[in-house]
């Protein structure tokens, strides 16, 4: 059998390199100096530096949120880098040739080749490093169709009427603390249009790599699929391993309008920390969908393995007649990492429905809860949710929550909810190993029928690897 | 085959096999009867390498000490134990399971890995030879299968996995004749020179079918007595009472 020795020298983050390359930063420290500097940069227009402004205003009468399960330790916002890019990225977004070798070299490193000729077939690619989109493909293709994929400063500068008017419709600039901080310093992210009844060819992709130490990533995403249309869109992220924690305060508003659906799947992957908790990025995410029209779909799917600290909630407003809403969920914490995740379903419309299923996973000393909301307005006659929340725990050091926020104000509708907490049991691992599968193999077959139901949301190109991801992850949490 | 001698195996504080022997060549089938916690299933739960026993005694599997070779070893070196209770793994679709089993153990044999269109090939010959149906395969392992099914699965897997030491634990219990016959069935037409079987029961009706070479009679820890169908007869007659 395998001994503990054996497991753990495979238990690498294989992403835990950095990128040596010559940066440009904005100074150290979160003020107005930093922001000027971040609209300067990207040579945005006016009426975006006084948003960011305005948000900033409206920072300074926040406070953080504390109600999370995961405590952390007080952020210097001051003794933040809010800005780090690539020399060789600054100017104008450049043509796939001109991309710096070195940051070629990164993406091919974590298995996403930007070169033409290597690209992943049928999905495009936008990459943000840091601050920054450094390469964004397929970009040609989908402009035949009318779509537009690009890096949201780009759009900032290129559409400006589509950004106005949608950015911070859903998730409003003075929203909560961390989603605030994004709106003042965000640097970049993807852009996407789908223009009305049109299906989007390909699967769209960002990733996102930290690369800069000291620097926080303030990721922006804003996704609008018109009247009839359909996208699925994915996100990846990893990080360099180091033994300080960086914050990733990321934003995401979806917008769909009638009869649109929007799929947005992500596999996060950022540096989970060492063995004993020490480092890895702390994951303050705002994401959230507004079904604006009747008929819309939206649809999370995440599988969060990385990071020190998960929080986020992936939610959908459900305001058109008979707009759905989806959330499938994988969290799993292994050593000392720490997972609050979960959803909001906002019934709004008539006849609205939402599914929520989320699958927790702890090992070793993590501490994983699941907290979501289902409201159901006094207006959402006839709406329906559906929560399954289950829980695996592996061993008997770490601990899982879940905790649901019901409410609803109408008597047409209908709320169910479904929980269940289990152990791998033994007879199980004992049924594997007596049919010649070893114990590693034989946890990564019970995880992977555990999860099933979420993995077979992913886009089928990220499903093998997520299942190996969830492989990775809890390798040597069972001994 | 199998060498057994003075087993003895013990959990915490408690006996529960007392210095056991048994021996079985290649070719034949032995039957293990005795009372309801005599010991029947620690047998078959050692034999196969199930933790949490304290163990003494020779054990000796094709000359080997089986004590040190882990259990999914074992499997792959031709062990099979059909599980008195088969447990059910949710999302895990049996077929996959049956082809990484099985590719696990050609493996571990020095034979190729079967891809997905000839180990089909494979199941459906068995299944066909077994009168089953193979669509229980489609299935989550061993979820919602009926009591039967879960027995009929197991023989299934036995036929596909082609072992060398069948273990049968209380595989007849709880069935109706025609799922009886099916195992039954299974038994004999996996029998050949190569193979052992080692069948765990509590009645002499699936005996009656398979007609073993040998019947012992387990009881408070070890064999006290063993002979041939006779013996399974007078059982039935008389109980343990008089035997024990």
């Amino acid at each position: 059998m395998k001994t503990q020795k054996d497991i753990d020298t495979n238990q690498e983050y294989k992403y835990g390199f950095s990128t040596d390359i010559e940066n440009i930063r904005a100074p150290k420290g979160l003020n107005e100096d930093t922001i000027k500097f971040i609209s300067n940069i990207k040579k945005e227009p006016k009426w975006m530096l006084e948003w960011r402004l305005k948000a900033f205003n409206r920072l300074k009468s926040l406070k953080e949120p504390n109600w999370q399960k995961p405590k952390y330790p007080k952020i210097n916002y001051q003794d933040l880098y809010y800005y780090s890019a690539p020399k060789s990225a600054s100017g104008k977004p450049k043509s796939l040739d001109e991309v710096d070798p070195k940051l070629i070299e990164t993406y091919k490193k974590l298995g996403i080749p930007l070169q033409e000729q290597k690209r992943l077939s049928g999905i495009a690619v936008d990459a943000v490093f840091d601050s920054v989109s450094v390469a964004t493909t397929f970009k040609e293709e989908l402009t035949k169709k009318g779509i537009i994929f690009c890096p949201i400063s780009e759009a900032i500068i290129k559409h400006p009427d589509l950004v106005k008017k949608y950015l911070g419709s859903v998730i409003p600039i003075s929203d909560h603390y961390f989603a605030t901080l994004n709106s003042a310093v965000f640097t970049d992210g993807s852009f996407v249009y789908i223009p009305p009844n049109v299906r989007c060819p390909m699967e769209l992709s960002t990733y996102f790599r930290i690369n800069a130490s000291e620097t926080g990533q303030f990721e922006r995403t804003l996704i609008i699929a018109d009247k009839g249309s359909y996208v699925s869109y994915l996100e990846g992220c990893t990080a360099p391993m180091r033994d300080e924690n960086q914050l990733h305060a990321a934003n995401v508003e979806l917008i769909a309008l009638d009869d649109a659906e929007i799929k947005y799947s992500t596999v996060q992957n950022w540096y989970p920390g060492d063995k004993d908790g020490v480092g890895g990025i702390y994951n303050f995410v705002t994401k959230r969908g507004a079904c604006r029209g009747k008929n819309s779909k939206i649809s999370w799917t995440q599988v969060e393995t990385g990071s020190a600290i998960t929080w986020k909630y992936p939610s959908c407003i459900l305001q058109g007649d008979n707009s759905v809403g989806e959330f499938y969920s994988i969290a799993i914490t292994n050593n000392h990492q720490k997972a609050d995740t979960g959803t909001k379903m906002i019934h709004l419309g008539k006849n609205t429905k939402s599914k929520i299923i989320s699958k927790g996973i702890s090992a070793g000393y993590a501490d994983n809860t699941y907290r979501g909301l289902v409201d159901i307005g006094r207006k959402a006659l006839n709406s329906r949710n559906y929560t399954q929340c289950d829980s695996l725990l592996m061993g008997n050091k770490c601990g899982a929550h879940t905790v649901p926020y019901i409410k609803n104000k109408n008597s047409s509708s209908t709320i169910e909810h479904e929980a269940t907490t289990s152990k791998i049991n033994d007879e199980q691992l004992f049924y594997c190993n007596q049919r010649g599968l070893n114990q590693e193999e034989a946890v990564s077959l019970i995880v992977n029928g555990f999860c099933k139901e979420v993995l077979q949301q992913l886009p089928m190109e990220f499903a093998v690897e997520a299942q190996k991801l969830v492989e990775i992850s809890l390798e040597g949490s069972v001994g | 085959m199998l060498e057994i001698k003075n087993l003895k195996a013990s959990i915490g504080d408690k006996d529960i096999l007392k210095g056991l022997d048994i021996s079985i060549k290649s070719g034949e089938l032995h039957a293990i009867m005795g009372p309801n916690g005599s010991g029947k299933s620690t047998l078959a739960n050692i034999l196969s390498g199930k933790n949490g026993y304290e163990i003494s005694g020779e054990l000796k599997y094709q000359d080997k000490n089986l004590e040190e070779i882990p259990i999914d070893e074992r499997a792959q070196k031709g062990i099979f134990l059909a599980f008195q209770y088969p447990t059910e793994i949710p999302g895990v679709n049996t077929n996959n399971f049956l082809k990484t089993s099985l590719n696990k153990v050609r493996k571990a044999r020095g034979e190729k890995e079967l891809d997905t269109l000839s180990f089909l090939k494979l199941v459906k010959q068995k299944s066909s030879e077994l009168g089953m149906e193979e669509k229980m395969l489609s299935r989550q392992l061993n979820v919602g299968f009926s009591g039967g099914e879960k027995k009929k699965n197991e023989i299934l897997q036995m036929k596909i996995l082609d072992p060398c030491l069948v273990i049968l634990d209380e595989t007849d219990s709880g069935l109706d004749i025609d799922a009886l016959k099916t195992v039954a069935n299974g038994v004999n037409s996996s029998r050949d020179s190569k193979k052992a079987f080692l069948v765990i029961t509590h009645y002499q009706r699936l005996l009656n079918y398979i007609n073993p070479d040998f019947v012992h009679v387990l009881a408070n820890g070890k064999i006290v007595k063993s002979g041939g169908m006779e013996l399974a007869e007078q059982l039935e007659k008389t109980g343990y009472k008089e035997i024990v």
